[in-house]
């Protein structure tokens, strides 16, 4: 899932800026479980906003704000509410916030910060686990991700700052070489192998691909 | 100059030291205990930004500590530039006869002064080591020939005293693996563990040279156990601090007996005395 994180308050009503009719879009989706996009963050939102002056024209919680023909179709049904606003925020993750764009001619703003791909560990808790680099080294590191889990994507063992099994930049973290290392009891001739520079002309956040 | 490199090889111990590009254009100072360290030292490592604190690149602070007749060894992390800006810089300090390269990962952007930054991380210190080899060899990363080959004398860092040892071990031996010749490790206090290590390092083709700090006080002592990975200091040194009137000459006499310990355990040694370079005489002595 898309990992997101709300901006603090004071960021959102700095975006909107002198827009004064605000209409939310949130998200049923990841958004919904990091309560960042869902109904119940949406009402939050419209709160909010009307206790500083806002005036909150309408909202809605499409099933997947990502998906564009979905979006577009959802939003025909709020065409009243979108007219009378000069603002829309998109409580979703980035891919939300374009999907939206496309379907409206109004200011848009994202209400969250979008961390990462990743795990629910527990019920309201995420880990960062995929950084979409188009190379997928899994396989290599018997699928712990190194360039997502240590932070400083080291490819070839743990650096010299891990000790006691601990990441040196958060010592609460731990070291995915360890774990990795140990995973590799399996196959223990992987330790040897050297992993090669990652092809980056593979990392195409932007580009279109079929199905 | 490179006697370093020819003293490692021929098996003599080396002593190396530590010397921290300015923060600014000043290079007064850093001129100054360049100075000090000439004819002590058998080379002089130049720091890259460490800590990830911004100074005056280690490329220039080693072309001002070979014009002070000193052999450089060139720190070199991967934090900073891309494989383009790294194989730029090593063409760089190939071009002034700079050939002892330390190849490091690099401490994390959160740890410095800059703490907004992208820490760019491209390639690691392996593959950091491979793609030096790759320019000793006349060719760059995308296969291009260079109009001459570098020469290149490749080291890399190790924490032998970290736990669990294996994981490090797995970095020490792709590191080599790689083409490193020669490490520096993290500071080293646990001499019966670090010659634990050394016995398994042995059967590598490698020279290490053990880490050596100076302790300042109880207070730096402490310092190290909290906050640096790998190091412990041991309780004894801790007391000899404690009940010293002069705890940095009690300092001086600590990194003098553990290198004379480490004479007959390893191939050299790396002082770091952080602004008492003045100190190293003593040290040495």
């Amino acid at each position: 899932m898309i990992i997101t994180k709300q901006k603090s308050n004071e960021d959102i009503l700095k975006l909107l800026g002198g827009r004064k009719n605000v209409f939310i879009v949130g998200c049923g989706s990841c958004a919904e479980q990091c309560k960042t996009g869902g109904k119940e963050d949406v009402q939050r939102m419209k709160e909010f906003l009307e206790k500083h002056g806002k005036n909150v024209t309408g909202w809605i919680v499409p099933d997947e704000t990502c998906h564009i023909p979905l979006v577009k179709r959802d939003l025909r049904s709020v065409d009243a509410g979108l007219k009378s606003s000069d603002a829309v925020l998109v409580m979703a993750c980035g891919a939300g916030v374009s999907a939206v764009r496309e379907s409206v001619e109004i200011a848009i703003y994202p209400s969250n910060d979008t961390v990462s791909v990743g795990n629910t560990i527990r019920l309201g808790q995420f880990a960062g686990r995929c950084s979409l680099c188009g190379e997928c080294i899994l396989g290599e590191t018997m699928g712990y991700c190194p360039i997502t889990m240590c932070p400083k994507g080291v490819l070839n063992g743990p650096c010299g700052g891990m000790d006691k099994g601990k990441c040196e930049v958060d010592k609460n973290d731990d070291c995915v070489w360890v774990k990795i290392y140990d995973a590799m009891f399996v196959c223990p001739e992987e330790r040897r192998k050297v992993i090669k520079a990652k092809d980056y002309s593979k990392m195409k956040r932007g580009a279109k691909t079929e199905a | 100059m490179n006697n370093f490199r020819e003293k490692l090889l021929k098996n003599e111990f080396v002593v190396t030291a530590e010397l921290c590009p300015p923060k600014g254009p000043d290079m007064t100072v850093f001129r100054e205990k360049a100075r000090l360290m000439k004819g002590l030292v058998d080379a002089v490592n130049i720091t890259d930004n460490q800590r990830a604190i911004m100074r005056m690149c280690a490329l220039a602070g080693a072309r001002i500590a070979q014009e002070e007749g000193l052999d450089p060894i060139l720190q070199f992390t991967c934090r900073d530039r891309n494989r383009i800006g790294i194989q730029s810089d090593l063409l760089g300090a190939a071009g002034f006869g700079i050939s002892n390269v330390l190849a490091l990962t690099g401490d994390y952007v959160s740890e410095g002064d800059h703490i907004h930054a992208k820490g760019v991380y491209d390639l690691d210190s392996t593959l950091l080591i491979k793609a030096m080899m790759s320019l000793n060899d006349g060719l760059d990363l995308s296969g291009k020939k260079l109009n001459a080959k570098t020469d290149f004398f490749i080291g890399a860092a190790m924490n032998p005293c970290a736990e669990p040892p294996a994981p490090h071990r797995l970095s020490f031996e792709r590191k080599i693996a790689s083409g490193a010749r020669f490490f520096q490790t993290q500071v080293i206090f646990e001499m019966e563990k670090f010659a634990g290590f050394m016995e398994y390092a042995k059967e590598f083709p490698v020279k290490i040279i053990a880490g050596v700090l100076l302790v300042k006080s109880v207070k730096m002592a402490l310092f190290l156990n909290d906050n640096v990975p790998g190091v412990h200091v041991p309780d004894d040194i801790i007391k000899k601090l404690e009940g010293a009137l002069d705890p940095l000459k009690a300092g001086i006499e600590i990194a003098r007996g553990q290198i004379n310990e480490l004479r007959s355990i390893c191939h050299g040694v790396h002082l770091m005395t952080i602004g008492h370079e003045e100190r190293i005489i003593d040290i040495l002595k």
